[in-house]
């Protein structure tokens, strides 16, 4: 499996991806230069956290224009496989490919801590090898994270199965408080409707190592490698 | 000719900035104050369209980059040209 890396002028998760990808996952892993116009034929697509172009104008907002990202539009219409995480999230919102927006987060804070996931659907390419209902302990780092959809959409994604990941206690329940930055239906990951996109704020790339305090991420680069 | 968009949110989306705002203000005791949205301002300098290319394109701008559509509404003008003295 060849992983490629987009990396824009402000990622800041591109290395820490390379690394748990190259190094911990002992995949073929390449970087790709926003401005380049080849994904290198990489299996999958992965769009890492930081602050694309500063995060001006909206997170995510200006990433959708470089010129990279019309083959990473064209990739995921043909049904390759594309994984933002955080600020990658925002740029597939931002693109499209994903459906809805970010808001600040409800307190109007940067939120940098460790959260649980509920694991809701098992059966995605991003998280086949995951149990469903499996919690995962993960951290997340941003400021715009309250995931936002209008009610018509929101019904589609839970009618559809599209939520693979939420915000939950420790216990795997869901609370307006585990739910820490107020995203609609507790959504910290989505897939879409084809099964060959999925965004989600928290970084699985930061907990892909036991040193680092868990290893709960690494689920998700394992599912995409195979079931 | 210089060209001002207004981008803010939705009314249907809960705009917390704007909220911090307003709560502050009833906090100094400005009891009169309702609501507080709060937006963003462009200010865009334009040469070599007409305005009327401008009244066409100008949204198309703002519709595709300045805002999101999914969360944010815009409105626009056309500002008077700022005559030297």
């Amino acid at each position: 499996m060849k992983f490629g890396v987009v990396v824009f002028p402000g990622s800041n998760c591109d290395f820490d991806t390379y690394f748990v990808l190259k190094n911990g996952l002992g995949q073929e892993t390449v970087f790709l230069w926003h401005k380049d116009h080849s994904l290198q034929d990489a299996d999958c697509v992965v769009l890492p956290g930081g602050f694309a172009f500063g995060d001006y104008l909206r997170s995510g907002a200006i990433a959708r224009f470089s010129p990279l990202m019309q083959e990473v539009c064209e990739f995921a219409e043909r049904g390759g496989l594309v994984l933002g995480i955080c600020n990658g999230f925002q740029v597939l919102l931002e693109m499209g490919l994903l459906p809805g927006a970010m808001l600040r987060n409800k307190n109007l804070k940067f939120l940098c801590q460790f959260v649980h996931l509920r694991v809701e659907s098992a059966q995605t390419r991003f998280s086949q090898r995951a149990r469903p209902g499996q919690v995962l302990r993960i951290p997340i780092a941003h400021f715009d994270g309250q995931y936002y959809a209008p009610p018509e959409i929101l019904n589609e994604l839970e009618v559809r199965g599209q939520v693979v990941l939420r915000y939950v206690d420790v216990k795997g329940e869901r609370t307006d408080e585990a739910n820490v930055n107020g995203s609609a239906l507790s959504i910290a990951g989505l897939i879409n409707r084809n099964g060959n996109v999925m965004g989600m704020m928290p970084h699985p790339e930061r907990a892909s190592e036991a040193l680092l305090g868990s290893e709960d991420g690494r689920v998700i680069f394992e599912s995409l490698i195979g079931p | 000719m210089r060209v001002r968009i207004l981008v803010s949110f939705k009314e249907s989306v809960l705009d917390p900035q704007g909220q911090t705002v307003k709560n502050a203000l009833l906090t100094l005791g400005y009891g009169f104050v309702k609501d507080v949205r709060q937006g963003k301002v462009f200010d865009i300098a334009v040469d070599g369209i007409t305005e009327e290319e401008a009244r066409r394109v100008i949204p198309e701008i703002a519709d595709k980059v300045l805002a999101n559509p999914i969360i944010e509404k815009f409105t626009w003008e056309i500002l008077e040209e700022q005559k030297k003295a």
